[in-house]
């Protein structure tokens, strides 16, 4: 394969494993919901029960979405999450929290009592949610950053990406960022609803309340991203000319993700299924009586979508970071790929991702029985 | 950059806390994952409800620790793009690749078949829950060995070149990642997780024998895991020799510091006890040590087993005498040159940037072929002083002393728990040893992270040894940023650790009042 192909291949499996991230959040967005829906004990202990069993896969997807990213993208990994630092910590500070305390929550001697490990839960089910949104947002919307490969020569001054002293706090505090966070958010405690919906499917006053849940969320979700869309579309990205991995240009493109969309008409169809599958999955469970496979429609659309925002983002001479300080700076999978050696030997490695998805999903289905 | 120093400081120390933390709790998930298996292995094999038993109680254990070591790994992962957002770059074309397969091939395996194991005794089949019992233990081996071949790789920088137009290196074969270095070194990283776990299990179950509770369970997993854990010292120790050959080849300095030698000989002897003298420098006349006492030739055996080989001090390497990787003497390169070459190789590598950049195809060539000749000498040109390439030799001294100290205390500690534990009713009376096994469980952990020590302070001041010093790998964020972050994940790690040895503690004395043997 040619590089400019292997760039492609890589940013495609970036993009899976991104869409399956957004898929899994609904681990957090139950999470999230611990004190809402959880007004008993016994409640909550059955909403981190339903949770619990499933967190190490969204763990592990976060994970491993990092490493594949270092190895296929370094510029990015090293320019976004040194530079947008205090947004990139928070996350993880959310995800450290939760790790443990799906184990330590209801153990003898936790020192700290139940109540801190479920607040542990909420703050990484909310705030976990919000940021990754604004940290998926900042591939349309930017950031304030450059990068100067020369830097490397001097030895006073030797970083080659630089930030806004902000360090990643206006990026948190975008609203276009916030909008997707708050989108990504609600999508989670939606889906959240409808995997209890289909796991505790006998529980007629349980089934209820989330039926409400998830209309509620659902609706809100519904709104946030209708509103994402519409500033998407409208938003002026960077068309970048690359050469031999350089960038050559860069000029502003007008309604840039909209035409994305238009002239890579598999994006826009992507999309379109992905919004019809949320919504029936949504609808569907909210209006009939007892449904409860609305979470495999929601789960399937989720990804969907997700995957063509993804390649709105990436494909088609976009900057997946663009850089509002220094439009040259920006980031696209030309520029800031690895090798065509390692993107090579990295893609029989990603020959496995079907093998582990296999097991993943035959456990998946054995532990569910 | 405005307190470059004090930034390289505080990421150092920050990235320093979440590693120690982190190996708190990775070498007993590597050890403990096999001793469950095994049991597990002895109970479809017996049928015997006390193996099921102890499958069971030390499967608890373990699940308490993982989590917390898996909290930390994501912490890890991630600060080399937060601090080290430099090295992200400059290497993460060979870097990084390791971490993704990490990823793709081990974790999904330990989180997928870990949970089958913790939730699924009930779901699926005995053999089932078996393999996934093994599958997780395998999986955790599987991601040290591609987080030690990325470590080793730092130490140890092969399978790249240096791409000027990009201004980075770049992987041009996949399998040199797999050095002897880094062989060496995941087995001797596993197997001292092996000792680790044979320590904590013999410690746990020795509190049982004092409290005079479950004294056959104690018996039985005392053997299991004596077994187990002198297994892995002994291959740890032989792993160590061989990491001791190799550090003697590629990394001399480190050596040197380990040993606080600075005048090196033939013969060498290896210095047992000793107090380094503090004002001695790598230029001054001072006595090496205030006291001393060493093994004749000893040095020389360990670096080249060769007692008659010279091994090279810290003087002579900073001014030009090595042993290269056929363990000759030889007259290399001085660290003042290498500054000097170092800079070389960056003016270079400047000039054929701006000769590509106005298209200059001949001054390119110029400029490329110096950098080449050059180029092994890069990191070199960030220091003004040679002292800056010289290792924290006190710390690296210290710590090494404390692991080959503890690490030869403790196959002692397996050998007399083991004849006590088959002269059992020796064992069930031997107080001492109870209580020795109980305060020595901490001492092992001081010995395994410091052996980390000795290999991570050794290496300094490279990130990518004679390529990219700490100073130029670093992220440009405010020092003060740092100093929060740092004191964050100690606070949080601490607070998380506390829990974790509580709920331990708590669970051993709960469970030991229980019937765990008939």
């Amino acid at each position: 394969m040619t590089l400019e192909c292997l760039q492609n291949y890589w940013w495609l499996l970036i993009s899976i494993l991104g869409a399956i991230l957004v898929f899994l959040l609904f681990v957090q967005g139950g999470q999230s919901m611990i004190y809402g829906l959880g007004k008993t004990p016994e409640r909550r202990d059955l909403i981190v029960g339903a949770m619990g069993s499933k967190w190490e896969l969204t763990f592990t997807t976060l994970v491993t979405f990092g490493g594949a990213f270092f190895a296929s993208f370094p510029l990015y990994y090293s320019t976004s999450f040194g530079g947008a630092y205090w947004l990139w910590i928070l996350i993880l500070f959310s995800f450290v929290l939760q790790a443990v305390s799906y184990e330590y929550r209801r153990k003898k001697g936790n020192v700290y009592g139940t109540g801190t490990y479920d607040l542990f839960l909420f703050i990484n089910g909310s705030v976990g949610c919000i940021l990754l949104g604004v940290a998926v947002g900042m591939f349309f919307f930017g950031g304030e950053f450059t990068v100067n490969r020369d830097k490397i020569l001097s030895a006073s001054s030797p970083v080659i990406s630089t930030w806004a002293p902000t360090h990643g706090f206006e990026a948190i505090f975008c609203w276009k960022n916030l909008v997707l966070g708050v989108a990504v958010l609600f999508l989670a405690r939606m889906q959240a609803a409808l995997y209890m919906m289909n796991r505790d499917k006998n529980d007629n006053e349980f089934f209820g309340r989330l039926k409400t849940s998830a209309f509620i969320n659902g609706g809100v979700f519904v709104i946030a991203f209708l509103t994402f869309l519409a500033v998407l579309f409208t938003t002026t990205g960077y068309d970048v000319v690359s050469e031999n991995g350089q960038t050559v240009s860069v000029t502003a493109a007008p309604y840039k993700y909209f035409f994305n969309m238009i002239n890579q008409w598999w994006e826009l169809a992507t999309l379109l299924v992905g919004v019809v599958l949320v919504l029936y999955g949504l609808l569907s469970s909210v209006l009939a009586k007892h449904f409860t496979k609305g979470i495999w429609f929601t789960g399937l659309g989720t990804i969907l979508a997700v995957l063509s925002l993804f390649w709105a983002a990436g494909y088609g001479d976009t900057a997946y970071l663009p850089s509002l300080l220094d439009p040259m700076s920006s980031l696209t999978i030309r520029n800031s790929s690895s090798s065509e050696f390692t993107l090579t030997a990295m893609s029989y490695a990603s020959l496995f991702i079907p093998f582990v998805i296999a097991y993943i999903w035959y456990v998946w289905r054995k532990m569910d029985k | 950059m405005e307190n470059l120093t004090s930034v390289v400081d505080w990421s150092r120390l920050q990235f320093a806390i979440t590693a120690i933390y982190h190996w708190l709790f990775v070498p007993l998930t590597l050890g403990l994952s096999v001793i469950v298996a095994i049991m597990e292995s002895l109970y479809l094999k017996t049928k015997s409800e006390n193996w099921l038993r102890a499958t069971k109680f030390w499967m608890t254990l373990f699940g308490i620790n993982f989590a917390i070591g898996v909290a930390t790994g994501l912490i890890l992962e991630f600060e080399f793009g937060t601090n080290w957002s430099n090295y992200s770059w400059f290497v993460g074309d060979i870097f990084g690749a390791p971490l993704a397969i990490e990823g793709i091939v081990a974790f999904f395996m330990e989180a997928t078949f870990g949970a089958v194991m913790f939730f699924g005794w009930n779901k699926v089949s005995p053999k089932f829950h078996l393999a996934s019992t093994w599958l997780t233990a395998i999986g955790a081996s599987i991601s040290a060995l591609w987080i030690l071949v990325a470590n080793a790789w730092m130490q140890y920088p092969v399978g790249m070149e240096f791409d000027p137009a990009q201004m980075r290196n770049v992987m041009d074969d996949f399998w040199a990642l797999f050095s002897g270095i880094a062989v060496n070194k995941f087995f001797h990283a596993v197997f001292s997780g092996w000792a680790l776990a044979g320590v904590f299990v013999i410690g746990v179950s020795c509190y049982m024998l004092w409290k005079k509770r479950n004294q056959e369970f104690a018996l039985m997993s005392i053997k299991t895991g004596g077994w187990f854990g002198l297994i892995g010292l002994l291959l740890t120790m032989y792993t160590g020799d061989g990491s001791a050959v190799q550090v003697a080849r590629h990394q001399p300095m480190k050596l040197a510091a380990m040993e606080g030698l600075y005048h090196g000989h033939v013969g060498q002897s290896l210095t047992g006890v000793a107090l380094l003298n503090p004002d001695k420098e790598w230029n001054n006349d001072e006595d090496e040590y205030l006291f001393e006492v060493s093994i004749p030739y000893g040095l020389s055996i360990l670096a080249n087993h060769d007692m008659n080989s010279f091994v090279p001090g810290i003087t002579d390497i900073v001014n030009g005498f090595s042993i290269n990787a056929d363990g000759d003497t030889i007259n290399t390169v001085s660290y003042a040159e290498r500054i000097e070459r170092g800079k070389l190789a960056q003016k270079a590598l400047g000039e054929y940037d701006a000769a590509r950049k106005a298209g200059n195809t001949s001054a390119m060539e110029i400029a490329e072929k110096t950098l080449r000749e050059n180029y092994p000498f890069f990191g070199y040109a960030y220091f003004k002083d040679v002292k800056e390439a010289i290792p924290p030799v006190g710390l690296t001294f210290t710590m090494f002393r404390i692991m080959v100290i503890l690490g030869s205390y403790f196959l002692l500690f397996f050998v007399v728990a083991l004849f006590l534990a088959y002269k059992k009713d020796i064992l069930k009376h031997a107080r001492w040893f109870q209580i020795v096994a109980m305060v020595s469980v901490p001492f092992m952990w001081l010995c395994s992270e410091a052996g980390w020590a000795v290999a991570e302070v050794g290496r300094q001041p490279w990130t990518i040894q004679d390529l990219l010093p700490t100073c130029a790998a670093i992220s440009q964020i405010p020092v003060s940023s740092v100093v929060l972050t740092f004191w964050m994940f100690a606070a949080v790690f601490t607070i998380l650790l506390v829990a974790e040895v509580s709920i331990m503690c708590r669970f051993v004395e709960k469970k030991s009042k229980e019937e765990l043997y008939k």
